[in-house]
């Protein structure tokens, strides 16, 4: 019934529209007008809609600030999560004023040249000048950005040399959980295989490996200890994942196939983020960031950071591979 | 030559097997905008689901039927929605749809020629298109539903059914109308490409072409060299489904068991993906840069602003365009001294892009601005092209790329810089040439009702999306709801459904408008918006052949608009002079006074 009375309804309002439409035809018909030439009369509304749409966008965009700019991320909880930031807001301190100016001269001249019967058009049809000046302005400011970036990017990709005290953890990527290892007293985690997968042994470690009788496997959540870098490998058993530790500033997808890499060294405790964002109840978060299925969005393990000693009492508790 | 007696020919052949450019233009058209009203109808449903998660909708029952008792939507319809809403929207509407439309209707009005150069490879072409977007269409009514793995298809997540059921005979399908759609996309770049070339009319020199058909040349050739790439990437991710094969598949462990697959890497599927899918940025946006040129200038009565660097700065995107595919993949494990390439060739494209904008607003300045919904279109374009395009130095920096590389920033950026820029010219070409296509005039009212909704609910769509990114939230994700940090933004997403469900009713205002003026608009003049270009010269009514006699030549550049002799008057009356006048004695070619 419902749809019934919806059909008939859309019917009526489409035969008003076009009666609607034929009597503004007519009537523009009978006073010698072409209804689609556009008079200056409306030329001057539609600029002066232009400036209006221009101040409620930049309106939109302050209210936007005001009210959602409080949600980003927190602080960020590691060494070059800080240097990212900064380059990000070197960044915008660059595009928010183009992007504001740029909109604006756009909808300014839109409504201060709407068409005017009196006026003529300025044959203006270039000046290598001006091009020389937005190719190089361009140019320059990219220099910038481009050398800071990849010295950022450089610094981030390069992995932890082995003389440097640091800890290795693999995290496995399967449908729809998280696995982590951690490599234990030896440091090197053991030879693994999707082959070797067999019963509580679901992330196939090798158990002939010497270097795998000591790694601790948790699901879950795991531990960091503050200040120390971490190396992590990724894996993914299945499908394509993506280990993406948000308040780290830190991502990398996971491959079957192949292992990949990423490190960074956390800075601040859960305790203290806690603190920080003013919430009792938050908790770092690793989340899959690539399409990986139907719980693609649930597929989560958290991270606790922690002082040494704590870290080390956790890891005291967790069993080894063998056990 | 032969004219009239076309229209005798049997309805057949008039309509539905033409070989008339102007015919197989609209049949492009129309098909496009179908599919692309279907593509803002399945957004509308996953929008309803991330608005309000887990709720019940009559809508979505109404229009999901059995597929989704009860009107929730569930995690696999939901990722099939999302796939299917791009790849409709990125190749069926914005690729075909627009470069099929305006690349056929305006590449031999334009140039001058009686119709492309193959005008049964160009029929061929649209019908490949139609064959493709009904498998595609078919796709979600077979078992398993839709390709649910994103508009990219990533394996092994595409290749294994077990990892998600669209990747079964959905996928299948998905991949057969892909292949479909490339050879028509290949037929069609090949023939604008011979066209352009070998069929300009007498004194149509390179450095007389409209923007437009820059524009167009630049995306066939892009089309040419980077289609077939992804044909090869679908051929071989076909192989590795239907036939054994291993070549993006190694180490797999799912449903239990370890699946035969050794030596391959999904990483090798993103390149040959990519390698087609950067370019296919360009490919979308290139044509509503070439359409936006031609109405800034023709509606602000003034020379397009550095005709030669327009040109300039589009063979600089296109070039570019093959050498950044890797800034979609910083995070795939690949050499960062790599991604340090990319990240450099990336963020050039922002150079002749900024020269791009610079010219547009050079060419408003001291216009006379005739507000068109064509030219509130273009306007509009210029907006998304500068708000969509500056995030883009925040993306294609590999550094900063970790911490939003799939998020809601990346969804915003894109949908800003390349869908609403596409689109917005897609519109702006429709509202433009309607009379050309059609010979009737739509509605300034209501498309300037239309652009006013559209404009306003997109930037109150995408916009947001910028402010979810800065929060880590996750593109893709069913719902936020799992996350308690992700949860706070419902209300981000509540405002984004909203102007979403608006904006797809404002489009019914555009399709209203459409189909009416199609049929009882007024009638069109020759040149309603006192154009120069050849299009303009052809009479209103549609035959094979486009003009009767002879061809009109050409003896100067398409943009003398308002140009005045030394006593500041216009030079022959009035403030265009098609391309078809002949230069007076004292009078320079090319902008030049």
């Amino acid at each position: 019934m419902m749809t019934i009375i919806v059909a008939v309804a859309v019917i009526l309002v489409i035969i008003a529209g076009s009666q609607l439409l034929k009597i503004a035809e007519l009537r523009a018909q009978s006073k010698g007008e072409l209804i689609y030439e556009v008079s200056e009369k409306e030329a001057k509304f539609q600029g002066i809609l232009m400036l209006v749409f221009f101040i409620s966008f930049m309106a939109f965009f302050a209210w936007q600030m005001c009210s959602w700019y409080g949600l980003r991320l927190p602080v960020s909880a590691s060494v070059h999560g800080v240097d990212t930031d900064w380059l990000t807001g070197l960044t915008y301190i660059i595009i928010t004023p183009t992007f504001i100016l740029t909109n604006g001269i756009l909808f300014f001249f839109c409504y201060k040249y709407s068409y005017s019967s009196t006026r003529k058009a300025t044959f203006f049809s270039h000046s290598n000048k001006l091009e020389a000046a937005w190719t190089t302005a361009p140019a320059l400011v990219l220099t910038v950005l481009i050398l800071y970036g990849l010295s950022s990017w450089n610094a981030i990709m390069t992995p932890i040399p082995d003389e440097t005290d640091h800890i290795t953890i693999e995290l496995t990527g399967q449908q729809f959980t998280w696995t982590a290892r951690y490599a234990g007293e030896d440091k090197k985690l053991g030879r693994s295989h999707v082959t070797l997968i067999e019963g509580v042994n679901a992330t196939g470690v090798d158990a002939d490996d010497e270097n795998a009788k000591d790694d601790k496997i948790v699901k879950g959540e795991f531990h960091l200890p503050i200040g120390m870098p971490v190396q992590f490998v990724f894996r993914s058993l299945d499908v394509l994942h993506s280990a993406y530790f948000p308040h780290f500033r830190s991502q990398m997808n996971c491959v079957p196939g192949i292992t990949t890499q990423f490190n960074f060294i956390p800075t601040i405790t859960t305790e203290e983020m806690r603190k920080i964002t003013n919430n009792e109840k938050f908790n770092y978060v690793l989340l899959c960031n690539k399409i990986c299925g139907a719980a693609h969005y649930n597929m989560q393990m958290d991270i606790v950071v922690e002082s040494q000693e704590d870290y080390d009492k956790w890891l005291a508790e967790q069993k080894t591979f063998v056990e | 030559m032969s004219t009239h007696h076309h229209h005798a020919k049997d309805f057949l052949f008039t309509y539905i097997f033409s070989t008339d450019h102007k015919m197989i233009s609209k049949q492009f058209l129309v098909t496009g905008f179908l599919m692309g009203f279907l593509g803002l109808i399945m957004s509308t449903l996953f929008r309803l689901q991330l608005g309000w998660p887990g709720e019940s909708f009559e809508m979505i029952e109404m229009l999901m039927g059995s597929w989704q008792e009860g009107g929730v939507m569930s995690p696999d319809k939901y990722l099939a929605l999302v796939t299917m809403h791009g790849t409709i929207m990125v190749f069926f509407l914005l690729t075909a749809g627009l470069s099929g439309t305006f690349s056929n209707l305006l590449i031999p009005l334009q140039i001058g020629a009686r119709d492309m150069a193959s005008g049964f490879l160009n029929m061929l072409s649209y019908w490949f298109f139609f064959i493709s977007c009904m498998l595609m269409l078919a796709s979600l009514f077979v078992e398993g539903g839709a390709a649910s793995a994103g508009w990219t298809i990533y394996p092994p997540l595409s290749a294994l059914p077990e990892a998600i059921p669209g990747s079964g005979a959905g996928m299948t399908l998905w991949l057969v109308s892909m292949s479909i759609f490339i050879v028509s996309s290949l037929l069609g770049s090949l023939n604008y490409i011979v066209t352009i070339f070998n069929l300009r009319t007498k004194g149509m020199s390179m450095t007389r072409l409209p923007l437009t058909i820059w524009a167009f040349l630049l995306t066939a050739i892009l089309g040419v060299l980077s289609f077939p790439v992804l044909l090869a990437a679908a051929l071989l991710l076909v192989f590795d489904r239907s036939f054994g094969t291993s070549f993006y598949l190694s180490d797999i462990y799912i449903g239990g068991q370890v699946l035969d697959h050794t030596g391959g890497s999904p990483i090798l599927f993103e390149h040959l993906f990519w390698f087609l899918g950067h370019p296919e940025v360009y490919i979308v946006l290139l044509p509503a840069l070439g359409i936006t040129s031609e109405i800034i200038s023709t509606m602000s009565r003034k020379p397009i602003f550095g005709y030669r660097a327009m040109i300039g700065s589009m063979m600089a995107i296109a070039f570019l365009s093959f050498i950044v595919w890797g800034h979609h993949m910083f995070l795939t494990g690949m050499n960062p001294f790599l991604g340090s390439v990319f990240t450099f060739t990336t963020l050039l494209i922002a150079i002749p892009s900024a020269v791009k904008v610079f010219n547009y607003l050079t060419t408003l300045w001291k216009g006379n601005i005739v507000f068109t919904p064509a030219t509130m279109f273009s306007v509009g374009l210029v907006s998304t092209f500068i708000s969509g395009g500056v995030t883009g130095l925040i993306l294609g920096n590999s550094a900063l790329d970790i911490n939003v590389h799939d998020t809601y920033f990346v969804v915003g950026h894109f949908h800003i810089v390349m869908g609403l820029s596409a689109i917005f010219g897609m519109f702006a070409g429709v509202y433009h040439w309607f009379p050309k296509l059609f010979g009737r005039m739509m509605n300034n009212k209501l498309g300037n009702i239309h652009f006013w909704i559209t404009i306003v609910c997109a930037y109150g769509v995408f916009f947001p999306m910028h402010f979810l990114g800065f929060a880590g939230v996750p593109r893709r994700y069913y719902t936020n709801s799992e996350f308690p940090m992700f949860n706070e933004m419902i209300d981000i997403n509540v405002f984004i459904s909203i102007c979403a469900i608006i904006a797809l009713v404002g489009q019914l205002v555009f399709f209203f408008n459409f189909v009416y003026s199609a049929f009882r608009g007024p009638r069109a003049p020759q040149n309603p918006w006192k154009g120069n270009t050849l299009e303009w010269t052809a009479p209103v009514e549609h035959f094979h052949g486009n003009w009767y006699g002879e061809i009109p030549a050409v003896y100067r550049w398409p943009y003398d608009y308002s140009k005045v002799n030394a006593a500041g008057e216009y030079v022959y009356g009035e403030d265009y002079i098609p391309q078809t006048t002949p230069l007076g004695d004292d009078e320079k070619d090319g902008g030049e006074h």
